[in-house]
């Protein structure tokens, strides 16, 4: 029996008065907004950025999500960051993705964990200084603490495969999109050790770095509210045949709420070779 | 004078027979057939299948239920049927409708839990989870002591003598969950397949499309008497009863491989028309679209 759609279910028919509730955006105003741009000035962000989310997850510990650039990156004008941030999850910050011109559009999809009815917000910050946000309701819940995946020895049995998947056509300078797919369970950490002796930290990927012929196109740091076996999706622009080249670190930390004492773990990494 | 004591044992019965229904489908093999429904305040959890084996010395539980007191009652239904001794509480998998009527067995003598040797970390992993949860889902108050992982594990295959009568347990690797487990009763050629078998009530994968279709060809292969699923009613006639499964499993795994090559992303997939896959599945739109998303997720990784 899988839970967590159950409960969505439950929870949208037989208590909308929990769903209105939790609509609310106190934590966001009080707390979250200052801790991630405290002295920032945040503007609606429609025409810089669009975040596509389902309303309803039918799974809360995959979740896709996708922000769309409203236009292609220029020396003169980018996108030099994302951020994204689920006020209810237990650990708000999903991730911080970094672009450059040579990113070529500053979209990025992936797929998070979701563990309750709660905002999702994107914020962009453009090469200029400005801050722009937009933001989408989403209704699951138990994406944290749902199972980790349903088949937890293959994801480690293959911990640091990674999987470039490219649009089929490339086109000699325009921007291309590329699938990365990482195989690791990016887990958020475990209880219950006292009943069957089993305890494990969190373990997630930390840092990503994606370059194209060295130059950087994606840097990110993201943290437990990505889903297992991250799939990321984003641009790059081939001016020339070259190596799209891929490196992941992961962490193990203590709590999954708190990222005070954490371990490095290893690095990974993998190439794929480009020819427009 | 057989009569009489059937009889009086029928009146006496009656009141258990009544409150929790329990139908010997084999020699010596008794279940209770869960309703098709989802979990919810009014039935407690209390879905599945669920039951027990009598040997001459032991008497094996198979899956406890899906809450504290589903648990007791099954005891107790035990307890009016046979003197014969409870020795083990066999949990077929992790799923909460099959494990938390364990606490009801626990203070028995020398009670023995088992389970698949992924069984204990997979109750680790989603303990607090379904304990979070189950006031709100299905008005139980689960605590911590309703986990009671397995002191014996199963790796491969298990041998249980209930005297006079062997049960062969065997663990899978990954399929319903990482987890499952099924019983075979020599005696009687019965098989209990648990959660590898649904019947009415659509597959639930919580674990490998593709381990899952391997067990199904597997078993098809062999032949059994009776086969005992975890949800709808019982075989007579295997292989038949799992054919609806494989159909939609190998449905599942052709159309996402196709969508996967043909580039489209988990996002589309989800908003497909799924009625191709309908048939005559009960809580069809309940599990159907996580289903799909857990194959995603799974085949994205096939080369």
């Amino acid at each position: 029996m899988k839970l967590q759609k159950l409960l969505c279910f439950v929870l949208v028919f037989l208590l909308p008065a929990m769903a209105y509730a939790a609509k609310d955006e106190n934590l966001w105003n009080q707390v979250l907004k200052q801790q991630f741009f405290a002295g920032k000035q945040l503007l609606k962000g429609d025409d810089i950025i669009q975040l596509s989310t389902p309303v309803r997850a039918e799974d809360p510990a995959l979740v896709p999500i996708k922000v769309t650039a409203s236009f292609l990156q220029t020396k003169e004008k980018y996108i030099k960051r994302i951020l994204l941030v689920i006020d209810k999850n237990p650990f708000p910050f999903v991730g911080e993705f970094e672009f450059t011109p040579d990113s070529g559009k500053a979209d990025i999809a992936m797929r998070v964990r979701v563990n309750t009815y709660s905002y999702i917000r994107a914020i962009a910050e453009m090469n200029t200084g400005e801050h722009y946000m937009v933001k989408k309701f989403v209704k699951a819940s138990g994406g944290c603490s749902a199972p980790i995946g349903a088949d937890y020895d293959a994801a480690m049995a293959r911990l640091g495969k990674m999987k470039f998947r490219l649009d089929k056509k490339i086109q000699d300078g325009k921007p291309t999109m590329a699938q990365l797919l990482i195989s690791h369970p990016n887990i958020t950490g475990m209880q219950m050790d006292q009943v069957t002796r089993f305890k494990r930290r969190a373990h997630f990927i930390q840092q990503i770095k994606v370059t194209f012929n060295d130059k950087p196109i994606l840097t990110a740091k993201t943290d437990i509210a990505i889903s297992s076996d991250p799939n990321f999706r984003f641009y790059f622009v081939p001016t020339e045949a070259g190596e799209l080249k891929a490196e992941f670190t992961d962490t193990s930390c203590e709590s999954p709420v708190s990222r005070d004492v954490c371990e490095t773990g290893k690095s990974y990494t993998q190439t794929y070779r480009v020819a427009p | 004078m057989r009569y009489l004591f059937l009889l009086l044992f029928v009146i006496t019965s009656n009141a258990a027979i009544a409150a929790f229904s329990i139908k010997q489908v084999a020699q010596g093999i008794y279940v209770h057939q869960g309703p098709i429904e989802l979990p919810d305040v009014r039935n407690h959890d209390a879905i599945a299948n669920i039951g027990f084996i009598v040997g001459k010395k032991c008497v094996a539980v198979i899956d406890s239920g899906g809450n504290p007191a589903q648990g007791r009652l099954l005891k107790s239904t035990i307890q009016k049927i046979t003197a014969t001794p409870i020795c083990y509480v066999i949990n077929t998998h992790v799923h909460p409708d099959h494990i938390f009527g364990n606490s009801a067995f626990k203070d028995i003598a020398n009670i023995k839990f088992i389970g698949h040797a992924k069984l204990s970390r997979a109750m680790a992993a989603r303990g607090a989870f379904y304990i979070a949860r189950s006031m709100e889902q299905i008005a139980v108050n689960l605590t911590e002591k309703d986990i009671i992982p397995p002191s014996i594990s199963v790796k491969d295959f298990l041998k249980l003598d209930l005297g006079g009568r062997i049960l062969e347990l065997k663990a899978y690797p990954t399929a319903h969950t990482d987890n499952d487990l099924t019983v075979f009763d020599k005696k009687t050629n019965t098989l209990w397949m648990s959660d590898l078998l649904f019947v009415g009530h659509l597959p639930v994968l919580d674990g490998s499309l593709k381990g899952w279709l391997n067990v199904i060809a597997e078993l098809e292969k062999q032949s059994f008497d009776v086969v005992i699923p975890g949800h709808g009613p019982i075989d007579r006639d295997w292989p038949k009863s799992v054919q609806a499964e494989k159909h939609y499993l190998q449905k599942l795994a052709t159309n996402v491989r196709a969508k996967i090559k043909q580039g489209k992303y988990l996002e589309d997939v989800l908003q497909d028309d799924d009625s191709i896959f309908k048939a005559q599945w009960q809580l069809f739109n309940e599990f159907h679209k996580k289903n799909l998303s857990s194959a995603f997720a799974e085949l994205e990784w096939e080369d």
